[in-house]
């Protein structure tokens, strides 16, 4: 029996930015409905990973397969509208509504307006801003946590089966982030989404990683479930969590699913 | 004030008004598209807003008068004055263009691309609207700078309010100099509160 296609491959990506190697021989597999939390100290080159997923960086070597196409094959115009993308200072078109912003990738796509509308409730609605309250409104009269929620609804209102997300919720206060991450998870299990999720937050990555990726100076590192990362039963993730400050790092709690 | 007097004050005015209108046409049509091409270009971005500094500096008077014994684009007449005064017009135009459209948050430019938009619709859609307050800021103060400049165009025959200005400075006559510089400084106060409103009207988002 073949493995179902994966949505995401990556094979043996290598990239540089002039004589630096910012990633090296880095191959990963995501499936639909998986979170994969890539975890690692800045300058590690995360950020670079995702965005050489979706074309905002070439590769220098390698390949990467998005829904069983190299994405060389892909136009690239096309092939972001598929990709989900939600970055920590949200990009939010500050003269556009909120509704303009979260439909922005269906007027792209050249849908009618009356489905446009409907399709931006519905994605309102799901990320928790009621649309009568909150359509009209622009982004400079919304809070961080609400901004990021159209940043959410923007990612998923063409229904794309890859999300990549870059430390979204890295801008927001513990209270705010903490409600997001919880929403992220019951948005996940209903859209079932393959998510590529970028942080530094190891709290963060053991609350919503399927698996996590330990990146370190451009290569993977590690690659574990939570609850292996957590026991720090191989060298690597014990090395990862010694070196954090003793104020963020908090082994005590019990990892997800315990 | 006679009837001829006033007549005329009216008649100059239009001729003053029409010389300045023309030249920031011209130059809006000049520099907007241009400052966005020079956005898309950053090596001819430098040596074309040099060029258009440079034109700043030299002293209208002088301008005005190395035009005119250029063939074709010199001689006594308004539309020598009108590429003059263009010239002056040009950088304050294309400067904020390339200000405003250079300005606009990095992190919003990243998301129009990552979500799939093609630079035309990022242009379009994203970077102009964002620079219109800008644009409108740089066409006000070339609008302003440009009536000012104007009067001396009648030195080189182009008519305008500074016929008044000219011929009340030859016969030493102060209330003529004021005929044609007291319209001349109204007209400018109505274009900068008028442009000012405008570009609050369409920067309120």
């Amino acid at each position: 029996m073949n493995p179902p296609a994966a949505v995401l491959d990556i094979r043996n990506l290598s990239c540089r930015v002039g004589d630096r190697w910012i990633l090296n021989n880095i191959s990963l597999r995501i499936d639909a409905g998986e979170t994969v939390v890539l975890l690692g100290r800045s300058g590690c080159g995360k950020t670079t990973l995702l965005k050489c997923v979706n074309g905002l960086v070439q590769a220098a070597q390698g390949d990467i397969v998005f829904q069983g196409r190299s994405t060389s094959e892909w136009d690239p115009y096309r092939m972001r509208r598929f990709i989900g993308y939600v970055i920590q200072d949200f990009g939010l078109f500050p003269h556009w509504t909120v509704a303009a912003n979260a439909g922005l990738v269906l007027k792209l796509e050249n849908w009618e307006p009356p489905a446009i509308e409907a399709r931006v409730h519905l994605m309102l609605d799901a990320v928790g801003l009621p649309p009568a309250e909150f359509a009209a409104r622009y982004p400079r009269q919304l809070s961080g946590g609400q901004k990021q929620r159209v940043g959410i609804a923007r990612a998923l209102a063409a229904d794309p089966p890859l999300l990549l997300l870059d430390e979204p919720f890295a801008a927001l206060d513990p209270i705010t982030r903490f409600e997001l991450q919880q929403h992220f998870m019951e948005l996940r299990s209903t859209f079932r989404k393959a998510a590529l999720f970028v942080t530094h937050d190891v709290r963060e990555a053991l609350m919503l990683a399927s698996r996590i990726v330990l990146l370190k100076d451009g290569a993977i590192d590690l690659i574990a479930t939570p609850g292996t990362f957590l026991s720090g039963v191989t060298d690597e993730s014990r090395a990862f969590l010694a070196s954090l400050d003793s104020g963020t790092r908090r082994v005590d709690e019990p990892a997800p699913g315990d | 004030m006679s009837q001829r007097l006033a007549t005329e004050i009216v008649s100059l005015s239009f001729e003053h008004l029409w010389l300045v209108l023309i030249s920031i046409g011209v130059a809006a049509a000049l520099a907007i598209p241009g400052g966005v091409l020079l956005t898309r270009r950053a090596g001819l971005r430098r040596g074309m807003l040099a060029f258009a500094n440079v034109m700043q500096t030299v002293p209208s008077l002088a301008l005005f008068g190395f035009l005119l014994p250029i063939p074709f684009i010199g001689g006594i007449g308004p539309h020598t004055a009108i590429i003059a005064l263009c010239l002056y017009a040009l950088l304050p135009i294309l400067r904020n263009t390339v200000v405003g459209i250079t300005g606009v948050d990095p992190i919003v430019r990243e998301a129009a691309v990552a979500m799939g938009m093609t630079p035309n619709q990022i242009l379009w859609q994203v970077e102009l609207p964002l620079a219109v307050p800008l644009v409108l800021a740089g066409l006000r103060i070339a609008t302003v700078t440009t009536i000012g400049t104007a009067t001396i165009a009648a030195a080189i025959g182009a008519g305008g309010l500074g016929v008044f200005i000219f011929q009340g400075i030859a016969s030493v006559d102060a209330a003529m100099i004021l005929a044609g510089a007291i319209p001349a400084a109204l007209m400018a106060i109505a274009a900068d509160e008028g442009l000012e409103w405008i570009e609050k009207k369409l920067s309120r988002v």
